[in-house]
């Protein structure tokens, strides 16, 4: 290994990735424009959902059950008298779900209040929003049932009172985990999709060949890809890091020193898998193929980022544990929300040097310096 | 005679266990202080044997050494001593020509104090001192040459190999280059210079001379030549329009091994031993020296004669007096460049008419605007009086285009190929399928039917290629550089279709920039910086270039020479 050889590959590379839009696009613009996306357009959150009110009884009892749907801060609610003046609404998607107060619920209420019962029908095909406004009327309901009973004085017998607590991310903010699940996509972007594109660059430029032809060995092109991509995916995640944490208040309770050492060998575990794409494939063409459908889809799809892994069917689940974005989503995810489990971020993390020690060792077995 | 500084034996490379081997049982020596020419056509394993020369490549059996060490085990040690420059000159585009020579010179392990020299001796000696901040993407091709050239010998090499530096390089770049590369052997190196021009072998000191992986010759290029002395002559005085006629009658003669379109004239090659066959009393021989082409045909045993079966199923075109082929004042701006300015000519029925000049000189913009594939800023290009414009897909219906690189589907079967393009051209079932067949037979294709064009031997790629562009019968025939890098043998293949269909009175347009090729032509336009500087018969451009210095110039000289004067009339 020559020191200088290898200063003068970094050095190379470096300016190749400064004049190349295009590498300065994935590593910083991406970055922006996915935390954006992830920061304001996707939202798992259910705010404000559209739902049908049916007031098939008019009563006071129903009334004021009908003001508190008004009111609720979660809910838009259009009136109508009768259900089926909403079933079609519902079935052109214009709301998410309607709730009847039947007739004779004041009677049912003044006669024994728990069995005042009304009908929540929910637009199944979209089982997560179907979810919130079964409990977001429930709650309504049931808030409005036992003032009714103190007004009444009389008492109710609830089955069992339960009183939410929510861990790690009280206001159950998706944003609070999908941004730092975001930072293993861009930087699989970069350790893998970037690399692994110019690679197959120099193959397809021929300076690839010229450089072989130099007295340059394997370990030193290897190092000379490696710096300057490791030092570029390091710069992108503190940005990443520093958008998050400053621009959209994501909470970070672990330290900074553990996060750069895990977002560290995560990146090289995702470059090891961009240089080893790049020696099965020497076009640009086929390298983006493999990098997308090996990297950057798992990464978004079987990382737990997006999808919860503990909802996939178990031949699924089994498949997540060869990505190394699994372990890194869940790392972040403890980093920002709960902190430093040590448990949890040397398990996740051991498994990704792992990974990334099968990475190079093929690397080293198939990189030989000839053309065949 | 000296140590060699490189020693190939018995060399045999396969790819794949089932394909014929891409170099077979290879011996050679190169020698320093000289220029080792390993010539041949595409695919004849030059680039091979130079990967192996590097270590980059492992042979099946058989040794290679360089400077006595052996290229696999000592692979690193070898590399120190030498400079490759490989296809496509191994530049980095996005760095500037100096940013190419720091690094070049870091990975050869050039010190501070050593590098300034170097730098300083080698950007002058390729005139690049000017041009060292710019991007090396932005260089001409001949200046990425220089510039690949430059890199290669940083660390002063003691043997240097190129890799087919001269293509896509126009003949005056490629002059200043050999100018340099012999400069060079005075200080003892050994080069390597590989390359598909077989001219350019008359040049070398020593010349391997390859096909399919096997050696031909190798010897002093003179010694091949030497072989065809008193073989080879021109016929003068055949009319302009039977010319093709008398070629492809004396290729059918048993004493004629080879001939060829020159100008006015016919070139033809005697066998082994043979007389002059008889011929019509118009005709007068001159017997003219030998070119390496001549010893490449004969080593294989001559050429592949006159006769073409296309010719007896292409109908005869109309009789016209106009011309076919029309280009009006054509122009063609991409912004601010003018790319072609004020382009016109006219070709007639059954005329070969060919588009010359250097690369960027605008001789591609031309040729797709007279196809229709690009629009004109200003001016009209019309096809048998119909303009491109206006009646555009009537008269492409006429055309049948071949571009460069044979534009196959290299996926698709020989079969699927005809198919396709019977299709493109909206030729009914029954039609599609009786031309699928004849073009099946003229070619010759029926061995390879159900092959993909990707795996098909060169020749028969562009056999299929004719193909693909004359099954519907066209009228008028462009061909965007037909036979560049192909085997002198399917060239003249090639070129036998094209003189039949011309018989029967189609009209054909080639660009080109290769001298050989722009000889069958009637005419030529002698397109430089969008301009048609020059036209007429190849012979009268030879005329206009005769200098003091140059009595009888060949085409490549009278193309270089226009050139200079165009662009002496500029500086002006």
């Amino acid at each position: 290994m020559n020191f200088r050889r290898i200063t003068a590959l970094v050095k190379k590379e470096s300016r190749q990735v400064v004049r190349d839009p295009s590498s300065i696009l994935i590593a910083f613009v991406l970055p922006v424009i996915l935390l954006f996306v992830f920061g304001y357009g996707i939202n798992l959150d259910a705010a404000k959902i559209n739902i049908g009110l049916a007031l098939e009884e008019r009563g006071a009892d129903g009334d004021r059950l009908a003001a508190a749907f008004i009111n609720s801060e979660f809910l838009n609610v259009r009136t109508a008298a009768d259900r089926r003046e909403l079933i079609p609404e519902m079935d052109a998607g214009h709301i998410r779900g309607i709730v009847v107060i039947p007739v004779g619920f004041s009677t049912r209420a003044a006669f024994e209040s728990d069995s005042a019962v009304i009908q929540v029908i929910t637009d199944g095909s979209e089982p997560n929003t179907a979810s919130f406004v079964y409990n977001y009327s429930m709650g309504i309901w049931r808030a409005w049932l036992s003032q009714y009973a103190v007004e009444k004085g009389i008492e109710i017998k609830m089955p069992i009172e339960t009183e939410p607590r929510f861990l790690f991310n009280p206001e159950l903010k998706s944003r609070y985990f999908l941004l730092p699940g975001s930072i293993a996509i861009i930087m699989t972007l970069i350790g893998t999709m970037l690399t692994s594109l110019v690679v197959a660059r120099e193959w397809e430029r021929g300076t690839m060949e010229a450089m072989m032809a130099k007295p340059v060995t394997v370990t030193e092109i290897i190092l000379g890809k490696l710096i300057p991509y490791f030092i570029l995916g390091m710069g992108s995640m503190a940005m990443c890091v520093a958008v998050s944490v400053y621009f959209y208040d994501v909470p970070f309770r672990g330290s900074f020193v553990v996060l750069a050492v895990v977002s560290a060998v995560f990146l090289i575990a995702s470059l090891g898998q961009g240089l080893l794409i790049s020696t099965l494939a020497r076009n640009q063409f086929v390298a983006a193929q493999i990098a997308l459908i090996t990297a950057f889809l798992p990464a978004f799809m079987l990382s737990g980022f997006i999808f919860e892994i503990s909802s996939m069917p178990p031949l699924i689940r089994g498949l997540t544990y060869v990505f190394a974005a699994r372990y890194f989503v869940a790392d972040l995810q403890t980093l920002f929300l709960a902190g430093n489990v040590w448990g949890l971020l040397i398990t996740n993390t051991a498994a990704i040097s792992l990974i990334a020690a099968v990475f190079f060792i093929i690397i080293r077995i198939k990189t030989k310096k000839t053309l065949d | 005679m000296l140590t060699p500084l490189a020693e190939v034996t018995n060399l045999t490379k396969r790819f794949s266990p089932d394909s014929p081997p891409a170099l077979d049982n290879i011996s050679l020596k190169i020698s320093s202080g000289q220029i080792t020419g390993l010539v041949g056509p595409d695919g004849a394993g030059k680039t091979t044997l130079m990967r192996h020369l590097v270590g980059l490549l492992h042979s099946d059996s058989g040794a290679v050494s360089v400077l006595g060490m052996d290229t696999v085990s000592s692979a690193p040690a070898i590399r120190e001593h030498v400079g490759y420059m490989p296809q496509k000159f191994g530049l980095y585009e996005d760095l500037t020509v100096q940013e190419n020579l720091n690094l070049y010179a870091d990975l050869c392990g050039l010190t501070k104090e050593k590098r300034i020299g170097s730098f300083r001796r080698l950007l002058e000696f390729t005139s690049l001192s000017e041009f060292t901040s710019r991007l090396a993407g932005r260089l001409s091709g001949g200046m990425k040459q220089k510039l690949g050239l430059a890199c290669a010998l940083l660390g002063e090499p003691r043997l240097l190999l190129l890799d087919e530096p001269s293509v896509g390089v126009d003949p005056i770049s490629r002059r200043e280059l050999w100018k340099m590369v012999q400069e060079l052997l005075d200080g003892g190196m050994g080069v390597v210079w590989s390359t598909s021009y077989l001219d350019e072998a008359e040049k070398c000191d020593r010349v391997i001379l390859l096909n399919e992986g096997k050696t031909l010759f190798e010897g002093k290029p003179a010694e091949l030549l030497t072989e065809m002395r008193n073989r080879v002559f021109v016929l003068y005085g055949a009319d302009a329009g039977d010319k093709r006629s008398v070629l492809t009658d004396l290729l059918n003669k048993d004493e004629v091994s080879d001939g060829i379109i020159q100008g006015s004239g016919i070139r033809i090659a005697l066998r082994k031993g043979a007389h002059m066959p008889d011929m019509a009393d118009c005709l007068r021989a001159e017997p003219v020296s030998p070119c390496f082409e001549d010893g490449f045909i004969d080593r294989l045993g001559g050429g592949p004669g006159g006769h073409s079966p296309l010719a007896d199923i292409i109908n005869e075109k109309p009789d016209s007096d106009g011309s076919v082929i029309e280009a009006k004042g054509l122009t063609k701006q991409f912004g601010d460049f003018t790319a072609v300015k004020d382009n016109s000519f006219s070709i007639k029925r059954g005329e070969i008419f060919g588009l010359l000049g250097p690369n960027g000189a605008g001789k591609s913009t031309t040729f797709k605007m007279m196809c229709g594939l690009l629009q004109p800023t200003s001016g009209s290009a019309e096809i048998m009086g119909l303009d491109l414009k206006t009646a555009g897909s009537e008269a492409r219906s006429k055309i049948g285009y071949m571009a460069q690189k044979f534009s196959l589907y290299g996926n698709l079967s020989v079969r699927q190929n005809l198919s396709f393009f019977a299709g493109v051209y909206c030729l009914n079932k029954a039609e599609a399928g009786r031309a699928a067949d004849e073009m099946t037979n003229v070619f010759d294709l029926g061995s390879y039917i159900d092959t993909n064009a990707d795996t098909l031997p060169l020749g028969f790629k562009q056999r299929l290629a004719l193909a693909c562009s004359v099954m519907h019968s066209p009228d008028v025939l462009f061909l965007d550089e037909p036979t560049s890098g192909v085997d002198p043998v399917t060239r003249r293949e090639f070129w036998n279709h094209i003189n039949s269909m011309v018989k029967k009175g189609v009209t054909v347009m080639v660009t080109t920039h290769f001298m050989d090729e722009a000889e069958y032509c009637d005419r030529i336009g002698l397109i430089y910086r969008g301009e048609n500087i020059a036209s007429g018969t190849p012979d009268q451009l030879k005329a206009s270039a005769v200098t003091e210095s140059l009595t009888s110039p060949s085409l490549e000289d009278a193309f270089i020479e226009l050139i200079n004067r165009s662009e002496a009339g500029r500086t002006q």
